[in-house]
């Protein structure tokens, strides 16, 4: 008897022993948890912020709720576009609440702190809206997977036609932290290989809401061009400016990085006729059409940047990798999601590279006047597709994790 | 004798914390209530609102992060370097501004830490906006790995009770009989012959001094040296908690920062988020017209009346 009760208990403990050994490989404490962290009130709430959480919620409902019979959670928390608060909360995140990737991530100074968190950590960022490309170039890192677009991609799209067009001196007006930085080098670059030049620039803080003097020296200037190497309502702001002081009269104003929430929220007799490149434009074909009604239902009438449409994108691709893997272990999820090509109504022609750079097609559009608008959210006419590889860059040999 | 029994209980209490709560959050409130505990000193005790204290916080902040960085120096020498920094800067600001009183004094450090924000912002080696980013936490006396978030908490809450004994010696030395004689009456004091601004800037260097550790220390902890520590909003967050602890009671400023951490934390998660400012304003006003003596000032009211 003695010896029937000892079996029997070796009989469960190895039960147990092998229990758990399954739920190693399966999913870590039986769920997968996906943090979305983004700018929620400043000045990128509407590029990214609620849209993005309900992107990424939209996902997990369209991808079923459960994966591999287990609850898909989503977090979400406010980085208000500072560092110290962002990678905080995702360093709580990852070692107090079971969080397994993080998405959103606004700005790039954000992004750079966060993700220096995830990679500790060993957990994926999926970047949706951050434009620097530090994040698969001199920051790169296994778990990074950079979504939606990057500042060269901007940079080939709007800046090289317009040197090859004539337009030589240049002029920035720059965000200053990372991602102006960043956008500033790599369109510089894209100039002078392709024989212009930069006259001059000038720095402005995040967040500034007097642009006049940077307006001025841009003037003073004698450029042919004058870049706003910002984003959100900064460009909105310094764009407002240009046009009052008579500068979009004067010279080429080119926005380097424009949402569409901006975009609209822009008079056309000011922004009109304005090329831009974009990652996602809703009204592209019948797919995009069919997601964005969707979205904008959800959401209350807003149409989604393309951040928001990354983050959905990313999201699903994360899952599909997940499940296709059967855990969420992030190596062997990150593998998956490299050797699968994303391919949804944001992705078109996409590869996730070895670097975490997701090359798809961006689009270069131009902003439509006032009297080719067929509603208020006809923003965009689509000028030419980019092809990813163009758009992209080559991956950097260091930065290649197979 | 009361005081002791207290102190016991901070200690005990200190050393299970981690048990229960998530080791960063409380290394946060640690680092907060110290430098709470030395702007009290000054405004509790000495009678002095500064208001650019965030400066030297930043400051024993970029200095203890860049040595981490670019050095291989240990984190306790990071740290003694970024508060002897922050020493420095308050000799010389003190030195200014123990000239004036009042609203004098309070506009002059406030001016002197706008000046140093710009700094920062323009200095190279800070990262301006992006912050000093992925500072390693390193290994304390080059043996005991800090990475370990337990390491680091034991380490934090060393580094706490010392600063935290340094105020209470401070207060409870004749030197502090002598600030607060400052406070309660600065005629009657030079007229005694004290040299009442020596003492001020005494008192200054010693608060700054503290701040910059506490910024030296949350550095380490974060790993992130960033332009929030230096900003003057960070100024105004720790008046409000140390008036909402307690201004010049001993516990006050740790009960304050502990409120303020807490809520904030709480807040920031929720569907309150944006409204995070509008609420610690709320509070504060709250807590100017009804409990002007703070939650530990109002305790003790408490206890002195039923007992």
């Amino acid at each position: 008897m003695k010896s029937m009760k000892k079996s029997l208990l070796t009989t469960a403990m190895m039960t147990a022993i092998a229990a758990s050994g399954a739920n190693a490989a399966g999913l870590s404490d039986d769920k997968v948890k996906i943090g979305v962290l983004a700018d929620m009130g400043g000045v990128y709430a509407d590029i990214c912020g609620k849209g993005c959480v309900e992107a990424v919620k939209m996902a997990v409902e369209d991808f079923g709720g459960t994966v591999l019979g287990k609850p898909i959670e989503v977090v979400s928390a406010d980085d208000q576009n500072k560092p110290d608060v962002g990678s905080a909360k995702a360093r709580e995140w990852v070692e107090s609440q079971q969080v397994d990737a993080v998405t959103g991530l606004v700005s790039s100074a954000v992004t750079g702190a966060v993700t220096k968190v995830l990679t500790d950590a060993k957990k994926i960022a999926l970047i949706s809206t951050s434009a620097s490309h530090a994040f698969t170039t001199k920051a790169c890192s296994p778990y990074n997977a950079h979504w939606t677009y990057n500042v060269v991609a901007l940079a080939n799209g709007t800046v090289k036609p317009m040197v090859q067009a004539g337009k030589k001196k240049w002029f920035f007006i720059t965000a200053d932290y990372a991602f102006g930085h960043a956008l500033e080098k790599v369109a510089s670059g894209v100039i002078a290989n392709n024989g212009g030049e930069v006259v001059g620039k000038v720095r402005a803080p995040l967040g500034t809401t007097d642009f006049s003097s940077y307006v001025l020296q841009a003037q003073s200037s004698g450029a042919d061009v004058v870049a706003l190497a910002n984003a959100g309502s900064d460009f909105v702001n310094s764009l407002k400016t240009a046009a009052e002081f008579g500068l979009t009269e004067m010279v080429d104003v080119a926005g380097l990085l424009v949402f569409t929430p901006n975009a609209k929220a822009l008079d056309p007799t000011i922004a009109g006729g304005m090329k831009l490149t974009t990652g996602f434009y809703w009204d592209y074909d019948e797919e995009t059409r069919k997601w964005s009604q969707r979205f904008m239902e959800r959401t209350g009438g807003a149409i989604p940047a393309m951040g928001q449409a990354g983050a959905y994108s990313a999201t699903m691709h994360y899952l599909n990798a997940v499940k296709a893997v059967g855990t969420d272990e992030s190596d062997a999820v990150m593998k998956q999601m490299k050797a699968t090509q994303p391919n949804d109504f944001f992705a078109r022609n996409a590869t996730l590279r070895a670097d975490g750079r997701m090359v798809h097609d961006m689009y270069q559009v131009r902003i439509k006047n006032a009297d080719e608008r067929k509603g208020e959210n006809d923003i965009f006419a689509l000028e030419k597709v980019i092809k990813g590889e163009e758009a992209f860059g080559a991956m950097l040999a260091q930065c290649n994790f197979k | 004798m009361q005081l002791n029994k207290s102190m016991i209980a901070l200690v005990v209490l200190g050393l299970l914390a981690p048990l229960a709560l998530y080791p960063v959050f409380l290394m946060k409130v640690l680092c907060f209530a110290l430098f709470a505990c030395a702007f009290n000193l000054l405004l509790g005790f000495v009678g002095l609102l500064s208001f650019g204290h965030a400066v030297f916080l930043g400051t024993g902040g970029y200095i203890t992060g860049y040595l981490m960085s670019t050095t291989g120096l240990t984190p306790e020498i990071s740290i003694l370097a970024g508060t002897l920094c922050a020493a420095a800067l308050g000799a010389v600001y003190g030195k200014l501004a123990v000239k004036r009183e009042g609203i004098y004094f309070a506009m002059v450090t406030l001016a002197l830490a706008q000046l140093m924000f710009f700094v920062y912002l323009q200095a190279p080696f800070t990262g301006g906006e992006d912050g000093l980013q992925g500072v390693p936490r390193g290994e304390l006396f080059g043996f005991i790995d800090l990475s370990d978030n337990m390491n680091m908490y034991y380490f934090v809450f060393a580094i706490f009770l010392f600063g935290f004994w340094l105020v209470n010696r401070t207060i409870h030395s004749p030197f502090g009989q002598i600030l607060k004689a400052i406070r309660e009456n600065e005629p009657r004091a030079i007229s005694l012959g004290y040299n009442v601004n020596d003492y001020k800037w005494a008192a200054f260097v010693i608060s700054a001094a503290l701040a910059g550790m506490a910024g030296s220390t949350k550095t380490l902890v974060f790993q992130l040296a960033s332009l929030n520590d230096v900003h003057w909003h960070m100024s105004g967050e720790v008046v409000l908690m140390t008036l909402l602890g307690g201004m010049g009671t001993i516990f006050g400023p740790i009960v304050g920062a502990a409120s303020v951490v807490g809520i904030q934390n709480y807040l920031s998660g929720g569907e309150l988020g944006n409204y995070i400012h509008i609420i610690m304003g709320l509070i504060f006003v709250v807590c100017v017209l009804a409990f002007r003596n703070g939650i530990v000032g109002e305790f003790h009211k408490l206890l002195k009346k039923n007992f």
